[in-house]
């Protein structure tokens, strides 16, 4: 199978954001997208604990404890950065200022639902953090992800049998063999990294259109 | 004039009753009301419910408060991480209440109660099991459920800079939970670095106004603040 590798994809999701985008990260393999954003892109990034124009981490002297992103590693301040408290952070996502959200997931269906919080393990504890609102919290919301389990078994899936996190949000999945838009009329192969179409209707028992 | 400057955080915290619901201010150590939280467990209140983003980290903090048996229930939004074990355990042995709120819904909770508002509908946990059995409105088409308000008794947060009228600044993503936090509880004690005299912050970088702090406690710098490696326009002003 032709893979794209994590950096490649992340370059891969960097290329289609558009000049001048507010762009949230979520956590994970996600915030290496933020290594593929050209500055003359002039793309903005959220960090939804209440910051716009997060540099990259601090390292070294720049480690500022009051400085960190949502997934509480220390970050800089770029110039025009701005800080707004927690209300007004996911009330910008809630209200539909952000432009893309990009988040890993566990499964995500045909018809755009997500589920990245909750394997419904029993003796998990549960914790959501901000991912249901980021779910709906920008006006496109992107996944990142492996297609398939390490047991081979399809990400992409009719339904999901994980936890919800939000119904119908999703409207591109960019995966390591090929790339999917999905929501009210199912999902569709935008791109193939190499996979015919026919292979990847067989990886995901899906019956994709192309 | 009027001072809300309390001379020690026991002072500030003597009220807090057994029972009590507390909002903990901070995401991870940004804004985390450190010394506060260390006074509520010297206190002695107990029978808590917890309002905070987390539930504790390591053995210190609010995981020594929880690990004291003194907090009934926690609200929060992310309990789990990878030093929660305190929280974990008690969890899992079932004795700690746990409400999980997504952390936009937390904070415009808090911010609702300090509003006024008596309830909204938010898009954020539609279909999910956080939202069974919550009333849900289709509103224009979008879907929403319907979430209350979250009032406390007292509100322990960290800030930058107050005044001995209670107004804030803060201090880059310390900010965070602060001002909705605040506004929510009947009493607000803020543990900031320093106090300084009244007229002396620029009411335009005033975050919180006095009007919802009740005690303000000095602290000190912070030690990566103290070291001088962070020094800000404001202290190059006062200098």
């Amino acid at each position: 199978m032709t893979r794209l590798s994590r950096p490649d994809l992340a370059k891969r999701i960097a290329a289609d954001i558009p000049v001048g985008a507010y762009v949230n990260l979520g956590i994970g393999a996600p915030t290496l997208v933020a290594d593929y954003l050209p500055e003359d892109r002039n793309i903005t990034l959220h960090t939804e604990n209440g910051m716009l124009g997060m540099g990259p981490a601090a390292e070294g002297d720049q480690i500022d404890p009051d400085l960190i992103n949502a997934g509480k590693i220390p970050v800089t301040e770029l110039p025009g950065a701005a800080y707004f408290h927690h209300a007004d952070s996911f009330g910008m996502m809630r209200g539909g200022h952000l432009d893309v959200c990009v988040l890993g997931a566990f499964q995500v269906s045909v018809k755009g639902d997500l589920a990245n919080w909750n394997t419904g393990a029993p003796d998990a504890i549960p914790a959501v953090g901000g991912a249901m609102d980021l779910a709906i919290g920008a006006k496109s919301v992107w996944v990142m992800m492996d297609l398939l389990t390490k047991q081979g078994e399809s990400k992409l899936v009719e339904q999901c049998s994980y936890p919800l996190t939000g119904v119908g949000c999703v409207s591109r999945v960019y995966t390591d063999l090929a790339v999917f838009e999905v929501g009210a009329e199912g999902a569709t192969v935008l791109e193939s990294f190499g996979e015919s179409m026919d292979e990847l209707r067989r990886l995901t028992g899906i019956d994709l259109k192309g | 004039m009027l001072s809300k400057i309390s001379p020690s955080v026991s002072d500030a915290l003597a009220g807090i009753a057994d029972g009590a619901t507390i909002m903990i201010g901070g995401f991870g150590l940004a804004g985390q009301p450190v010394e506060l939280i260390d006074a509520l467990l010297e206190q002695g209140a107990t029978d808590l419910t917890v309002v905070s983003n987390n539930a504790g980290n390591g053995d210190h903090g609010l995981a020594a408060l929880l690990a004291a048996g003194r907090v009934r229930k926690v609200i929060c939004s992310f309990p789990r991480q990878s030093d929660s074990h305190v929280f974990d355990g008690l969890y899992r042995a079932g004795k700690i209440e746990l409400e999980l709120v997504p952390q936009g819904n937390l904070a415009e909770r808090i911010r609702a109660a300090g509003a006024g508002i008596g309830g909204f509908f938010t898009p954020t946990g539609f279909g999910t099991t956080l939202a069974e059995g919550k009333e849900t409105r289709t509103i224009d088409g979008r879907d929403y459920v319907l979430e209350h308000p979250i009032h406390a008794d007292y509100a322990l947060i960290s800030a930058y800079r107050a005044d001995q009228l209670g107004n804030l600044t803060y201090r880059k993503t310390s900010r965070n939970f602060g001002p909705v936090m605040a506004s929510a509880a009947r009493v607000t004690v803020a543990q900031v670095d320093r106090i300084v005299p009244v007229g002396s912050l620029d009411p335009e970088s005033i975050i919180t106004p006095g009007i919802f702090v009740t005690h303000v406690v000095e602290t000190g710098d912070r030690p990566w603040i103290a070291s001088g490696q962070f020094e800000t326009e404001a202290e190059e002003a006062e200098a």
